[in-house]
């Protein structure tokens, strides 16, 4: 499991590490009943306190995303997909939300910013071919 | 069986008619890392001293472990391990010579771990302390703060100075020490991502005094960077509550607000802005925003 962690910003280090477990189990890199792990392996792997990885964990557990069996250690918890689908279009929203702030700055509407998607998929499917 | 490792009760420091702590109170509780910043001169090395028994406090008092560091040095510096910004170390030592006579202080201190931080940190046990290159003997003087295992691990400016290298062995010598279940670091330090990215407190001293002590995530969530665009050009920024700072020009402004969300977008609202970009502001900055605004002459007085 890579993750990176950015203390630069201030969005709070164990919000960081759920979005990132969270994509990868929505992308399909982490799969059901795998091992994440150890809090202290962790922690000392990306040098942040420990405590914010058992957060991290905790809340992960709280929203369904892992299960934390006690004694044996954090793993993926099962039936992960109706979970990946909402983080999956939750992921998908945020882009669109910037999109369409942006597009509301160029005072591009929306018929024509659909006409623009329209296009570009056109173009990745026929590069795909 | 108290679990406060360190509690400061009203404790101020004089340095003839300098003020280098007024009225300081605070606790600290067993496990966790406590992040403790200011600007040069803010007393946070008076204060570590305190702690360290080195200084004798003017009025209030300092108590560590329960006891008082002035009256019984030896019984709680037992317990602290301590990395000063000066990294004073006995320059015509040897490596080996360093560990041996720094065993003799501490009875609990642990052969084995020594050994393990000395491959660590690659270094040769027969080497000069004088020749150590500057990240070396921060090594070095880590090593001896943590072979007895201390309860309590101080750091003043670990990594002023210091190369990525000798960093990186500091803060993962944070970790591992708090990893130890019960174990309590205290940070003080100028490196603010540094900061935070380990603390779970962090506190904030100028000039003397006491000016937050709250845990990390809760300063950093309250605190949000906002981008507000108008549909034409404002002459002067709005009076948004708890706004810190504000910059730009036109019909863009970016301000730093203290304050809830939902609060700061409707006060966005009923000034006829739209909100274009929301973000939570680094330490760094929130550091920055708190610095100035106690720094105006207003705020002296």
């Amino acid at each position: 499991m890579q993750l990176r962690i950015s203390d630069r910003d201030g969005v709070p280090i164990y919000v960081q590490l759920m979005r990132q477990i969270k994509y990868l189990v929505s992308s399909g890199r982490l799969a059901a009943d795998e091992q994440l792990p150890p809090v202290r392996k962790l922690a000392e792997q990306l040098l942040v306190n420990p405590n914010t990885v058992a957060r991290a964990y905790r809340e992960l557990e709280n929203e369904g995303v892992v299960s934390i069996r006690q004694g044996a250690g954090v793993f993926v918890a099962d039936g992960g997909s109706p979970l990946a689908r909402r983080e999956q279009q939750r992921m998908l929203n945020e882009r669109i939300d910037v999109l369409l702030a942006e597009a509301r700055q160029m005072n591009v509407d929306e018929e024509t910013l659909i006409g623009l998607i329209r296009q570009r998929h056109a173009r990745i499917e026929e590069s795909a071919r | 069986m108290t679990d406060t490792i360190v509690a400061l009760q009203h404790l101020s420091r004089h340095f003839g008619d300098t003020a280098a702590l007024l009225g300081v109170t605070l606790s600290i509780p067993r496990g966790g890392v406590f992040g403790l910043v200011g600007e040069n001169g803010a007393g946070k090395t008076t204060l570590i001293k305190h702690l360290l028994g080195l200084y004798k406090a003017d009025v209030g008092s300092v108590t560590v472990f329960g006891m008082d560091p002035v009256r019984d040095p030896a019984a709680v510096l037992g317990r602290i391990g301590y990395l000063a910004e000066d990294r004073d170390l006995p320059d015509w030592m040897r490596v080996h010579e360093l560990m041996r006579y720094t065993k003799a202080f501490y009875p609990r201190w642990d052969d084995r771990f020594a050994e393990e931080l000395l491959q660590t940190f690659d270094l040769r046990r027969d080497q000069k302390i004088r020749t150590l290159s500057r990240g070396q003997r921060a090594r070095a003087g880590l090593l001896i703060a943590l072979a007895h295992r201390p309860e309590l691990l101080i750091l003043d400016e670990p990594s002023s100075g210091l190369d990525p290298g000798a960093r990186q062995d500091i803060l993962a010598a944070i970790v591992r020490t708090i990893a130890d279940e019960g174990r309590t670091v205290l940070l003080s330090s100028h490196l603010l991502h540094e900061v935070q990215r380990v603390a779970d407190q962090v506190m904030m001293l100028h000039r003397g005094r006491l000016v937050w002590n709250e845990p990390l995530d809760s300063l950093l969530t309250r605190h949000h960077v906002i981008t507000l665009h108008w549909p034409e050009a404002v002459a002067v920024h709005p009076v948004l509550p708890g706004a810190l700072w504000w910059s730009g020009e036109g019909t863009e402004w970016t301000c730093m607000c203290d304050g809830e969300w939902t609060r700061l977008k409707e006060a966005a609202a009923a000034a006829g802005a739209t909100i274009m970009e929301q973000r939570p502001p680094s330490l760094e900055e929130v550091f920055l925003a708190r610095t100035k605004i106690a720094n105006l002459p207003e705020a002296q007085s």
